[in-house]
């Protein structure tokens, strides 16, 4: 870059710009407009929100008029506290139970020969190729009650009753980690893909049986695989709005299913958009721990 | 475990003791009908798919030999090693080591250890955890792993970088912490696998000698398996040179190297000029041979079972053959040519020298250059004479 001449340089530059503008744009902007909503208050108008916006001479009165009571509400209310602790055990139930069916499947896909990986890969990205929606109603045909799951049940002789499993928390696991799962095999596959087989050769001709060489070699390599997966599960389903509003039932509420019913149930813009600025900030915390995490690891070794 | 147990292991030394060959000279147990083999192979076949690697294969290998195994790529010198490691099944015949069957044994139940050709160090553990790791699947006590590192980090010269990760060290420290990880378990018998291919020639060389003391120094049985003929002949003791799953010869690295028993080993081995001819009378220890190329050569050959009018090749090594420009008048050997190419190498000089007119045959000649400069020096289109010493050339079945 040093050895360029003037307009190249700048076209470096514009270059590297174009991705900040974009994060500017369609990410800082909303965000800017989103936090402001949140110190707004609920005003029968359109927007539906006070106060507006009316100029740079009437700044002070502007900034006088926002204040933190959709925050306080959200402290004093416990239906939003527990709608959060509720998404986040879910979200992490649908994380551990993705795990633990995508690792074997990863491994499975990862050690098959060569020629089947992509048939294979493209079998678990195949569901993507059906609307997300159509999907998830199909699950209601298979839960509900006398539906396909209770008919092979009963057909096969397992049980007379019906299981009810639509409408319940077990329901929503089952949706969220069928629509997720893609998203956790996909990195550990490409992960465990990479690994150097005579790295597992070494382990045992160190004197390592198979199940310590995965434990000592395998596992603690394919970490950046399980931490890339985990939150790409993670994150979404804590936001998760469509598949417990399909699947779920009254007390399986989750903070997507409040924000939407604040938006469009309450029109009260304002408290919605503090549940989202909170929602951001209790997704974005762990990740920014986690990545100072591996920095400091990566530099201190 | 063992009686090798006993003392700690000494650091290498800066300056070798005594010149190995004087010391490996006497060590011969494959002509001792008393000794035990360590390793035996016997009759050894293995397949994949319809390629057979390893052919019925029998091979000893004996305590404290340095064992070299040569051949081209795809000779299934590797796939042997591998059966001795238990990464690869034989298909027929089985593997004994000290005297007991370990065909069925997998690997981890082996005492043998192998240094990969690509190391394969653990890269999310430290060198130290490296070398400790086949040391903590034994359960050995912490104070014990811990002596055994620091005594491995000394032996291969990397103390101090106990704490760092594998991706932080140079192609040569890389090689020593496979090296001290394969060691540290003291194992029965080490394979190495390739071990100098990914280390520049200086540092080839010292690892090579290093290598060795170390063997010497811990008495142990190494064999290394390697397409470098330089790095066999150096280091082995023996070596065997290995063609289609087959060991064509075994022995000595001089005697592979003075004394093929066949066509593939003389070429494969060093350079060697082949001249086809017919045998014209045998005398005594004498044979004549009539060549096409250079007239009649003589050798000295215990050639008994050579009848006249057999045809057969006479291999020459191009050190063995002397450059002169006027005839030399006493020689028994001796054809004219003309010098078509020269190689400058610093230490020799290959000369091509084309013999029998412009379609005969390109003659390979190596002249040592022992002073800075020569007086009459050849040069190219020169006419020359090449002629060699009775026990210079060497009998090759057709």
């Amino acid at each position: 870059m040093r050895t360029g001449n003037a307009p190249t340089r700048r076209l470096g530059r514009l270059v590297v710009a174009v991705p900040y503008l974009w994060l500017l744009l369609f990410f800082l902007a909303p965000f800017a407009i989103v936090l402001r909503m949140a110190f707004s208050d609920a005003a029968t108008d359109l927007p539906p929100y006070a106060p507006h916006f009316q100029g740079f001479s009437q700044l002070g009165e502007f900034i006088a008029a926002l204040d933190l009571e959709n925050f306080r509400l959200l402290g004093d209310d416990p239906l939003y506290w527990q709608s959060y602790l509720y998404s986040l055990r879910i979200a992490a139930l649908t994380t551990l139970i993705a795990l633990a069916i995508g690792y074997p499947l990863a491994y499975a896909m990862a050690s098959a020969p060569r020629r089947w990986q992509s048939l294979l890969l493209v079998l678990v990205i195949l569901p993507f190729w059906t609307s997300f929606l159509i999907r998830v109603y199909a699950w209601i045909g298979i839960l509900r009650p006398e539906g396909l799951l209770d008919m092979v049940l009963a057909g096969t002789g397992v049980t007379s009753e019906p299981l009810r499993l639509l409408n319940t928390e077990a329901a929503v696991l089952i949706g969220m980690v069928y629509s997720y799962l893609p998203f956790m095999v996909l990195p550990l596959f490409a992960t465990l893909q990479k690994l150097d087989r005579s790295l597992l050769e070494a382990a045992a001709d160190l004197g390592a049986p198979a199940w310590t060489a995965f434990a000592t070699v395998t596992l603690p390599l394919s970490i950046p695989g399980i931490l890339a997966g985990s939150a790409l599960v993670f994150i979404p389903a804590v936001g998760e709005f469509v598949i417990p509003d399909l699947l779920g039932g009254p007390d399986t509420v989750m903070i997507g299913k409040v924000l939407w019913s604040e938006f469009f149930s309450n029109r009260d813009w304002p408290l919605a958009s503090a549940v989202a600025v909170v929602l951001l900030f209790v997704l974005v915390a762990p990740l920014a721990l986690l990545q100072r995490a591996r920095l400091t690891r990566g530099g201190a070794a | 475990m063992n009686a090798r147990d006993a003392g700690a292991l000494a650091p290498l030394r800066a300056k070798r003791k005594a010149s190995p060959g004087s010391v490996r000279r006497a060590f011969q147990p494959w002509n001792d009908p008393a000794a035990e083999p360590l390793v035996v192979f016997r009759n050894v076949t293995k397949r994949f798919d319809t390629v057979t690697a390893v052919d019925d294969l029998s091979l000893a290998l004996y305590p404290r030999e340095f064992f070299a195994l040569l051949g081209a790529s795809g000779c299934g010198k590797t796939t042997l090693m591998r059966m001795l490691a238990g990464f690869e099944q034989p298909d027929a015949g089985e593997i004994l080591l000290d005297g007991v069957d370990i065909t069925a044994v997998p690997p981890h139940r082996r005492p043998i250890n192998m240094m990969f050709q690509s190391y394969a160090l653990f890269p999310h553990l430290s060198v130290g955890d490296n070398i400790a790791y086949g040391l903590r699947r034994e359960g050995l006590p912490r104070q014990e792993i811990t002596r055994r590192v620091a005594e491995m980090l000394a032996l291969v010269k990397l103390d101090g970088l106990e704490k760092r990760r594998a991706d932080q060290l140079s192609g040569g420290q890389r090689q020593r912490v496979a090296l001290a990880r394969s060691l540290a378990k003291r194992p029965k018998l080490l394979l190495l696998d390739e071990p100098m291919a990914a280390l520049d020639r200086k540092l080839r060389e010292s690892t090579q000698f290093e290598l060795m003391d170390l063997q010497s120094e811990l008495g142990l049985t190494f064999m290394v398996v390697t397409h470098d003929q330089d790095e066999a002949m150096t280091m082995a003791d023996r070596m065997a040179v290995m063609n289609h799953g087959r060991l064509v010869q075994i022995g000595p690295p001089d005697e592979i190297y003075e004394a093929p028993t066949s066509r593939y080993v003389a070429e494969f081995v060093g350079d060697i000029n082949i001249l086809e001819g017919r045998v014209a009378s045998v005398t005594g220890e004498i044979v004549r041979v009539e060549t096409a190329i250079a007239g009649a050569v003589e050798l000295d050959e215990e050639a008994a079972s050579l009848a006249a009018g057999e045809t057969i090749f006479v291999g020459l090594r191009p050190e063995k053959i002397t450059l002169s420009h006027d005839e030399p008048v006493q020689a028994v050997n001796k054809v004219a040519g003309e010098i078509w190419d020269i190689g400058y190498l610093g230490d020799f000089t290959m000369v091509q020298v084309m013999v029998g007119g412009d379609d005969g045959q390109l003659l390979k000649v190596a002249l040592a250059n022992r002073t800075r400069r020569i007086e009459r020096p050849f040069a190219w289109e020169d006419r020359v004479w090449l002629s060699w010493d009775v026990e210079a050339g060497l009998v090759l079945p057709p």
